[in-house]
């Protein structure tokens, strides 16, 4: 059977638009799918602010941008992966100028760079505080010069066909028409983002649900690093809305309830007038957001009815400054909590961002099944180890974006197709979705019943400190959810864009995401990056300076194995911020 | 409990009945709650099969525009609270076809959006590793307001013209087109100008100016359609009185 695409990219945010423009530069004649369950302009790379980092000044150098982003993560990157990321990553943003994202700039028309958290050097190239927004945008409108890329539009994709090891395409929804159908192509990326939705509390969109990572652990492929979690430590409470590091990095100040710049308790250096970079405010995320913790402890942070916050502070940075540089902030503040931050305290507390992990890639975005390629928050190459360094990701899902798409296409152009059980996969899938979803009958469980207490469990047990009791008993009840989820009850039995079949999917995607982030975290006995352990307070790169990877058994169970860190040239060491 | 509030929703299910009814629902009203707080407390309490679009619930990703008592609008961002006391009517967008209950169809815009060239086109491309081109924040800010569409829909729905004329190409396409139009570092705006000057492209609009007045990104679409008439009158006329190697 003759695959209907050569390469078929699921998901059509940065990631997977970018790659869809690399093969279509590649190899114009292959023929390029963009599968997205919304459209691709709406992907949560939209929601990205501050700006995306690439060395740009003749007094930095690519190996001082590897050396940040490997203490960033804490000796748990890839330091071959890093290398080649930092390499590329100015020549990715030069390429989004000439496409025509509008980079905010200086006074002599050169593009503007700014500092960023973890960052030793200016290298954050921004677009105001709106850079996702102007990325995407920039690249899904690129994308529609190339006349070789299709695009399934609101496609949810259920299952990856995987035939003699090999991947052959997907099952998928149309939300329109709920017809379910299979679309298959010699290779297969999947760009589907994170999974921030296990959580009660995130930064990210409804949409980032773990699909693709979902997909790719159920089809035998590991997920890698699962338990490195990204808090970042201000977002909105309620909303959970962020306010980019880009306000700290233009001056601003985190307080707590005595007004007091708390993060020089906290080993991240002296507080200064201005932004001083790898220091205080300008820390990693990790570091803040567990400051933010002891803060709570001690009882000096901020009461409020959505639990402690501490104050940032923009004030003494002016009106110009704040209208210019930071616009979205002042609207969203406004709009969501009534509060100027020309003339008022922020209201913020940490929340969870940015999965390290998720589907384990090498540097070409290939996993361990044959023409499947992942990339983008998805996938887990890994350049960000324990912990990410904000700007890297925007930059990461171009790199790896356009690698993982020149791979494919490659993979693409001598694929020899066979897919003796498509046929026979895609009509099991096919009942699965009618008979599973809109012909169930009965059922007691309320489906949003059953994600709240997923998201507090994951909060209980997975949050900024963890103990192996709490992970243990977590796993448990995922357990249970995993059962009673066979119980759900369904309203909505008709095929016309159903959103809540779609709901279910996704629920099921993410609690096998959240096993495995649970599952990850309880293995590992050390403390590192993201991944603090109460009961094993210490680094051990004795045991642990080793990748995690889960496999998904038949049965649904979690193992997990590791996988050495590949170091080059920088030996593991202590990270040292503000002194 | 937060005082309560009734939403009626607009409510199609072409599979159920062929005709669009009102359904009410009673929720919380607390003074954080948007309208797409309420809608998702609807779907997630009292009926799964209420159909809606919404992701990033901070007005930027562009899905969750409805009609929010005959006013079209983001709902992630129109507050229960500017409704206490009264009730909230929820509908789809105008203009649109409804495909279920709010869900809209905008492939309409999605393939004029393709018409208008909304990249780059240039003569001679330099090779990246020659840098930027530069671009003065001035030259930046000639089409910045243009580039913060987000193709949320609210301004096909409140445009008269396109609800007469389904042809017009319509406000969000004509901002997108000047976005590149206006930008330094583009050489085409005379591709662009074949798909604007006809018939259906900016002759359509009016200057009713209802396109400005619901966006929620500030880009002024009536603007940036007013100006491109004056561009392309100009053009028109070379056209009668210059020789066309000189145009």
């Amino acid at each position: 059977m003759a695959a209907t695409h050569d390469v078929l990219i699921v998901g059509g945010g940065g990631a997977g638009l970018r790659a869809a423009i690399a093969i279509a530069e590649t190899n114009p004649r292959l023929r390029v799918a963009v599968l997205s369950k919304v459209y691709p302009m709406r992907s949560h790379t939209v929601s990205a602010e501050g700006g995306a980092a690439g060395v740009a000044r003749a007094d930095d150098s690519l190996d001082e941008h590897a050396y940040d982003t490997i203490s960033g993560g804490d000796w748990m990157s890839d330091q071959d992966a890093v290398e080649a990321f930092v390499k590329e990553a100015p020549q990715e943003l030069m390429r989004l100028e000439h496409w025509g994202c509008p980079w905010s700039r200086e006074s002599d028309g050169h593009i503007a760079v700014r500092p960023f958290g973890g960052m030793k050097k200016m290298r954050t190239w921004f677009a105001a505080d709106k850079t996702g927004f102007h990325l995407l945008h920039t690249l899904f409108q690129t994308s529609l010069k190339y006349t070789s890329v299709v695009r399934y539009d609101e496609w949810f994709a259920t299952r990856l066909l995987v035939d003699d090891g090999r991947v052959q395409g997907v099952v998928a929804i149309e939300l329109m028409s709920g017809k379910v159908e299979a679309i298959t192509a010699s290779a297969v990326i999947i760009c589907t983002g994170g999974c921030g939705r296990v959580f009660p509390f995130t930064t990210n969109a409804a949409i980032k649900t773990g699909d693709g990572m979902a997909l790719a652990y159920r089809a035998g492929a590991p997920l890698k690093d699962m338990e490195f979690i990204q808090y970042h430590p201000t977002g909105l409470p309620f909303t959970g809305i962020l306010i980019t590091e880009a306000a700290r990095a233009e001056g601003g100040y985190l307080i707590n309830k005595d007004g007091y710049r708390y993060l020089q308790d906290y080993d991240l250096g002296k507080p200064e007038p201005k932004p001083v970079l790898r220091s205080m405010e300008l820390g990693p995320r990790d570091r803040l957001s567990q400051a933010f913790m002891q803060e709570v402890a001690q009882g000096r942070t901020i009461a409020t009815e959505y639990g402690p916050v501490v104050h940032l502070d923009l004030r003494h940075l002016g009106k110009k400054v704040i209208t210019t540089k930071l616009p979205l902030v002042r609207e969203l503040c406004l709009k969501y909590e009534a509060r100027d931050p020309i003339t008022d305290l922020i209201p913020v507390r940490p929340v969870v961002h940015y999965m390290m992990g998720g589907i384990h890639t090498d540097m070409d975005g290939a996993t361990p099944i044959a023409g499947l390629y992942a990339a983008g928050e998805a996938a887990c190459v890994s350049i960000n180890g324990a912990n990410r360094l904000g700007s890297n990701s925007l930059t990461e899902l171009l790199v790896f974006g356009a690698r993982a798409g020149r791979a494919a296409a490659e993979f693409a152009s001598t694929a020899n197709d066979d897919g003796a059980t498509v046929a026979a996969q895609t009509k099991d899938e096919q009942r699965r979705l009618d008979d599973g979803f809109l012909r169930r009958e009965g059922g007691r469980e309320r489906l949003a019943t059953l994600r709240v207490e997923m998201q507090k469990t994951m909060e209980g047990c997975a949050g900024i400190y963890r103990t192996g009791d709490a992970l243990a008993k977590g796993d448990d009840t995922l357990a249970v959810l995993q059962e009673r989820v066979c119980q759900v009850a369904l309203d909505d039995h008709s095929r016309t864009f159903n959103t809540e079949r779609i709901t279910a999917l996704e629920f099921s995607f993410m609690l096998d995401v959240a096993q495995a982030i649970v599952a990850s975290a309880l293995k590992r006995e050390e403390s590192r990056g993201a991944h603090q352990r109460t009961d094993f307070p210490r680094r051990d790169d004795q045991r642990f300076l080793a990748h995690s990877l889960a496999h998904r058994a038949d049965d649904g169970a979690c193992r997990i194995e590791y996988k050495p860190v590949a170091i080059t040239r920088w030996p593991p060491a202590e990270r040292v911020y503000g002194r | 409990m937060a005082d309560m509030i009734t939403i009626q929703v607009a409510r199609y299910r072409p599979e159920e009945e062929g005709v669009q009814t009102l359904q009410e629902y009673e929720v919380p009203c607390p003074k954080d709650w948007v309208v797409l707080d309420g809608l998702n407390y609807i779907k997630d309490r009292l009926d799964g099969s209420l159909s809606f679009r919404w992701s990033c619930r901070m007005g930027v990703c562009g899905s969750c525009g409805m009609t929010v008592n005959g006013e079209p609008k983001l709902t992630c961002e129109t507050f229960l609270s500017e409704y206490a006391g009264g009730s909230v009517r929820v509908e789809p967008l105008r203009n649109f076809p409804v495909i279920r209950d709010l869900v809209v169809e905008i492939g309409d815009f999605m393939r004029k959006l393709v018409r208008v060239k909304p990249w780059i086109v240039r003569d001679h491309e330099k090779p990246v590793s020659e840098g930027e081109y530069l671009q003065t924040p001035d030259q930046l800010d000639e089409f910045k307001q243009f580039s913060m569409c987000i193709n949320c829909m609210l301004c096909y729905s409140a445009c008269p013209i396109y609800g007469l004329e389904p042809a017009f190409i319509g406000p969000a396409a004509i901002a997108l087109a000047q976005r590149y139009n206006l930008d330094s570092r583009d050489e085409g705006s005379h591709e662009r100008l074949e798909v604007l000057s006809e018939h259906d492209g900016i002759w359509g609009c009016t200057f009713v100016g209802e396109c400005t007045q619901v966006c929620p990104k500030h880009v002024d679409p009536a603007g940036a359609i007013q100006r491109y008439k004056l561009t392309a009158a100009l053009e028109g006329l070379k056209s009668f009185v210059l020789p066309r190697s000189a145009r």
